[in-house]
This record gives structure tokens, C-alpha cells and sequence, in this order.
């Protein structure tokens, strides 16, 4: 399932729409340390996090995520938009707790695979 | 390709190892070793920022190999040895909360390299040096 698609039926609002809005999503990691993300995510996965400031875009484009979910309601630092525009990189932001869209991330590509 | 790498500028942290990895693609390198570059650039660059004045990241590019050089003026590592375990950290909590500092970037580091060498001085700096090769 393509992350944009993921995006509507979860009714994600999306920050910043990069490239990685038309990738296939091949799973998802949950952590808001960085070092962990670089460690476990992985080409293609929806990164999970409340991690707001810029350097999360480098994250997201050195491990070429989909995308990143900001949960909990939180929202990016300017500059991490700015950023995430410049590199192309996909910033969705949702109300739901880490656990909850994690879960509905994990429901509907448990579906297609 | 030499890179400068300044302390504590969380602004343009990660971009040198944005430019390694972007190099790698362009000549058409694996992506499972484009992946252990990144992981390797990345976090020799984040020890800089977080714990240093200023550095250098270098790397080398040949045939099967790259080479990745990070050297900094900055406190040094007291216990090499203790700074690799998985969890062990020195970065102040304001850090911590950015989501760095966990404890796991040496670990991280060592995971991704075929060779590794550490060389610290007290009060002077570190340099590191990793090699991924065998692909």
C-alpha cells in the first residue's frame, strides 16, 4: 500500500508531501531515538515518532523511510519543515498516540500483504 | 571527500553523512552498503556535534571499500572500552531528550564496519577510523 493512501485512510495531515508519498510502505519502526532509527529502520518502513526538530529529516533521508508519522499530536519546528521541503522528505502529523496509528499502520498492510 | 563538521550545530548535523550517501548512490554502490556507510557517517558526525568543538569527516572511496575517517578537537574518550557498550552515554539530558546520546552510536558503529580502530587523547580529541569493505 502506498504511503499516500495510508495518509488518507488515517486521515493523516500531511506537513510536508515529499517523493515518499508515492512509495510502496514495506513496514513501520516506533522510536524517538535517533541512533535506534538508524539502527532498525529501513527502506520503504513509516517511521513513528514525537521527535520534532530537524534533525529527524536527516534521519528520515539517511534511511530513506517512506515517510515520517509525528504522533501524539505534536507538531514540527519550523526549520524541520523548511528542511523536509528542501530534501523531499514526507512529514505526516496525527492526533493518535504512537501505539494507536503504529496499530492501524500495521492493520491495514497486514491486510494487503 | 573532506568534510567540516562543527560542535554543537544540531542545524547541519547529519548532512555530511547526507552527502556521503548520496555520493554512493550516484556511482551505483549496493544499497546494503550504502546503508552501513550511512549508519557509519551518521553517527561518527553526531559524536562531533554532540561532543566536540569541531572535526573533520573524511572518506574514501575505491572499489569495494570505503573508508570513512572522522577526526575532532574536542574532550577525548576516558574508557574506550566502556564507551562501546551498548547504553553508555555522557551527553548532557538536554540531548538526551532531542533523542540522541542513547548509548548506541559506537555500538551502531561497529555493527556496520569490517575494521574499526579508536584513537583518543584526553583533553586533545579523537580520531576514528572505519573501513566497510568485502562487497
Amino acid at each position: 500500500m502506498r504511503l499516500e493512501e495510508i495518509a488518507r485512510r488515517l486521515g493523516l495531515e500531511a506537513a510536508v508531501a515529499g517523493k515518499g508519498m508515492a512509495a510502496e510502505v514495506t513496514g513501520g519502526y516506533c522510536s524517538d531515538l535517533l541512533s535506534d532509527v538508524m539502527a532498525n529502520a529501513k527502506e520503504g518502513y513509516v517511521w513513528v515518532t514525537i521527535q520534532t526538530h530537524q534533525n529527524v529529516v536527516a534521519v528520515a533521508g539517511l534511511t530513506s523511510v517512506a515517510g515520517v508519522v509525528i504522533a501524539g499530536g505534536h507538531r514540527p519546528d519550523e526549520e524541520t519543515i523548511a528542511r523536509a521541503g528542501h530534501e523531499g522528505v514526507t512529514i505526516l502529523l496525527t492526533p493518535m498516540s504512537g501505539f494507536e496509528v503504529a496499530g492501524r499502520v500495521h492493520a491495514l498492510l497486514s491486510q494487503t500483504s | 571527500m573532506a568534510q567540516p563538521v562543527k560542535g554543537l550545530d544540531f542545524s547541519a548535523a547529519g548532512e555530511a553523512a547526507g552527502r556521503v550517501k548520496k555520493t554512493l548512490q550516484q556511482i551505483g554502490v549496493q544499497p546494503s552498503v550504502v546503508r552501513r556507510v550511512a549508519i557509519v557517517t551518521y553517527e561518527v558526525e553526531m559524536n562531533i556535534v554532540i561532543h566536540a568543538r569541531q572535526g573533520t569527516l573524511r572518506t574514501a572511496i575505491a572499489p569495494g571499500r570505503v573508508e570513512v575517517v572522522a577526526e575532532d578537537e574536542g574532550p577525548g574518550i576516558a574508557d574506550i572500552e566502556q564507551a562501546m557498550e551498548e547504553g553508555f552515554s555522557t551527553a548532557p539530558d538536554q540531548i538526551r531528550e532531542m533523542g540522541f546520546g542513547a548509548g548506541m552510536g559506537l555500538p551502531n558503529i561497529r555493527r556496520c564496519s569490517d575494521e574499526l580502530s579508536i584513537v583518543s587523547t584526553i583533553g586533545r580529541g579523537v580520531r576514528m577510523r572505519s573501513v566497510i569493505s568485502g562487497w
